[in-house]
């Protein structure tokens, strides 16, 4: 019984980090590049909300919502300053300019709201629901439940509509994408868009479960979606979806029956171990040409 | 229809086109050949907007399109079948097909093309569901070539459609290509396959490293000495 409650907070853990493994995979999936800045959006997102919903008094889903809308705009705009002007430059550069840009967020949260934490107002009733012997909390089912409509939607999205289809065709091709007259940098945006809303959507589930807000609380959980996203093969949204589920419910396990200092070391042995079989990711595309 | 004009194009410090002129009329046939490396590809991707040019001038129907980004150029009735055919193989034959009339608005009009598309490569059409990385090489020459139909172009550029491809597909490539000019869209061809090329060309530009040589009819080009010599094998 206690085994089945782990995994179910594994998998609680783990929604969030497939929420942010999304917006990594996505950006990493058209534009080829990490954005290690993407963890600080989260908290970004995390500071508007706080603000809107302990200062502003806003309804939760209002606040949230604005904070979707604060993160994309951010998102947005941190692709047209700091990263198209290096869309021909090495992938080095941009990496060191994404590490940039994580800096520069950190330090401006830290200049305008303060070093201190803020305590996140308590918004999802502590309430939990029996299911025969094991109890689930309302807020692991909710952020469950939000995970799955957005892997629904955004497989959807990507998928069914024009602009999903030629997002799928500038991740493979950007050349032959602009020849169909796509314009590749509308969707570049578009998906700095999409993963930084969501980046605000987990920032919201993670100060549910964790209520602090500090400038460097985007730091943790941005690597270890990231890891998620590779760990499910980088550039596959079904990939790190999985991941970011597969991660949770091992850092939990490995919380409850190894050590809990320990558990970080154990998510990252079995990543090391997951790339070495596969190099790939579980749901990575083996990089093959037909001539 | 297409007019070049003393176009210059870099690779950093590279010259690789040095300054070429050409034209291609309305309802012709007309053949860049020259061997791998003279700079017939880069010519092709300057046209389309994927390269700028360090100097010189790119005319579409009088229009200056040299300054205009290559996914607004589809727009105004040029389509471009790239070279190694560039399909996009983790996406269906059929979404392939709908990202070729992706500028396009007429829902009633893409249906009818992608009909005729059907009609003109009846493979594409078996193979509608098909991811396009898993069909055959002459197969994803043919997806490259409907998609490009699809975006219902006044001038198709085709970049080395036989590259890889057996002789008898080469062959039905190039009927296909006069077919498609008979009804109506001008066609640049790039080639290495010079006797195929100017078998079927109107009128033909020999490029030789980044440099227009020679100039004159399909036939003129084919019975010329150095031509043979240099391409043809004698």
């Amino acid at each position: 019984m206690a085994f089945l409650s782990y995994l179910i907070n594994g998998l609680g853990l783990g929604s969030v980090y497939a929420i942010i493994a999304l917006g990594y995979t996505m950006v990493y999936g058209i534009a080829k590049m990490l954005n290690f800045a993407h963890g600080d959006v989260i908290m970004v997102g995390a500071y508007v909300t706080y603000f809107a919903l302990s200062l502003m008094k806003l309804p939760v889903l209002v606040s949230v919502l604005l904070a979707v809308a604060v993160s994309t705009l951010l998102g947005v705009t941190i692709e047209r300053l700091a990263y198209k002007p290096l869309r021909q430059a090495t992938s080095l550069s941009v990496l060191i300019t994404a590490i940039g840009v994580s800096y520069f967020l950190q330090n401006g949260a830290q200049l305008l709201w303060g070093s201190s934490t803020k305590v996140f107002p308590s918004v999802i009733s502590n309430g939990a629901l029996a299911l025969g012997g094991i109890s689930i909390s309302y807020l692991t089912l909710i952020t469950v439940f939000v995970c799955l409509a957005v892997m629904g939607c955004l497989t959807l999205f990507i998928n069914k509509t024009k602009t999903g289809k030629a997002m799928r065709a500038c991740s493979e091709d950007k050349g032959a994408a602009a020849l169909m007259g796509i314009n590749v940098n509308q969707i570049i945006s578009i998906t700095f868009a999409i993963g930084s809303g969501l980046a605000a959507i987990a920032a919201f589930l993670l100060c549910a479960t964790y209520p602090s807000v500090y400038p460097t609380l985007g730091s943790m959980p941005g690597i270890k979606a990231f890891t998620a996203a590779v760990f499910g093969g980088i550039g596959s949204i079904p990939g790190a979806f999985l991941g970011g589920l597969m991660l949770g419910i091992i850092e939990i396990l490995a919380k409850a029956y190894i050590s809990t200092q320990l558990s970080d070391a154990v998510v990252f042995a079995v990543l090391i171990i997951v790339l070495l079989i596969k190099p790939t990711g579980l749901l990575g595309r083996k990089l093959s040409e037909k001539v | 229809m297409l007019k070049v004009e003393n176009l210059v194009v870099s690779y950093g410090m590279i010259e690789a086109i040095k300054g070429i002129s050409f034209e291609v009329n309305d309802g012709e046939i007309v053949t860049l050949i020259g061997a791998n490396g003279a700079g017939k590809t880069t010519t092709m991707h300057t046209i389309s907007g994927l390269l700028k040019p360090v100097s010189g001038a790119i005319y579409l129907d009088g229009t200056d399109i040299t300054k205009i980004p290559s996914h607004k150029i589809v727009s105004l009735g040029l389509a471009q079948v790239p070279e190694r055919r560039r399909v996009f193989s983790q996406e269906t034959v059929e979404e392939n097909l709908e990202l070729g009339a992706y500028t396009r608005r007429d829902k009633e009009e893409i249906a009818k093309d992608l009909e005729n598309v059907f009609e003109r490569f009846p493979r594409l059409r078996e193979r509608r569901r098909q991811l396009a990385g898993t069909l055959s090489g002459g197969e994803q020459q043919m997806l490259a070539m409907g998609r490009a139909l699809m975006a219902k172009p006044r001038i198709m550029l085709m970049d080395e459609p036989s590259m890889g491809l057996s002789p008898l597909l080469v062959h039905e490539i190039f009927r296909i290509i006069e077919e498609i000019n008979k009804q109506g869209t001008t066609v640049l061809l790039v080639e290495q396959n010079a006797k195929m090329a100017l078998g079927i060309a109107d009128r033909a530009y020999v490029l030789e490293t980044g440099k227009i040589t020679l100039e004159g009819t399909g036939e003129q080009l084919a019975n010329d000495e150095r031509v043979r010599k240099a391409y043809l094998g004698g």
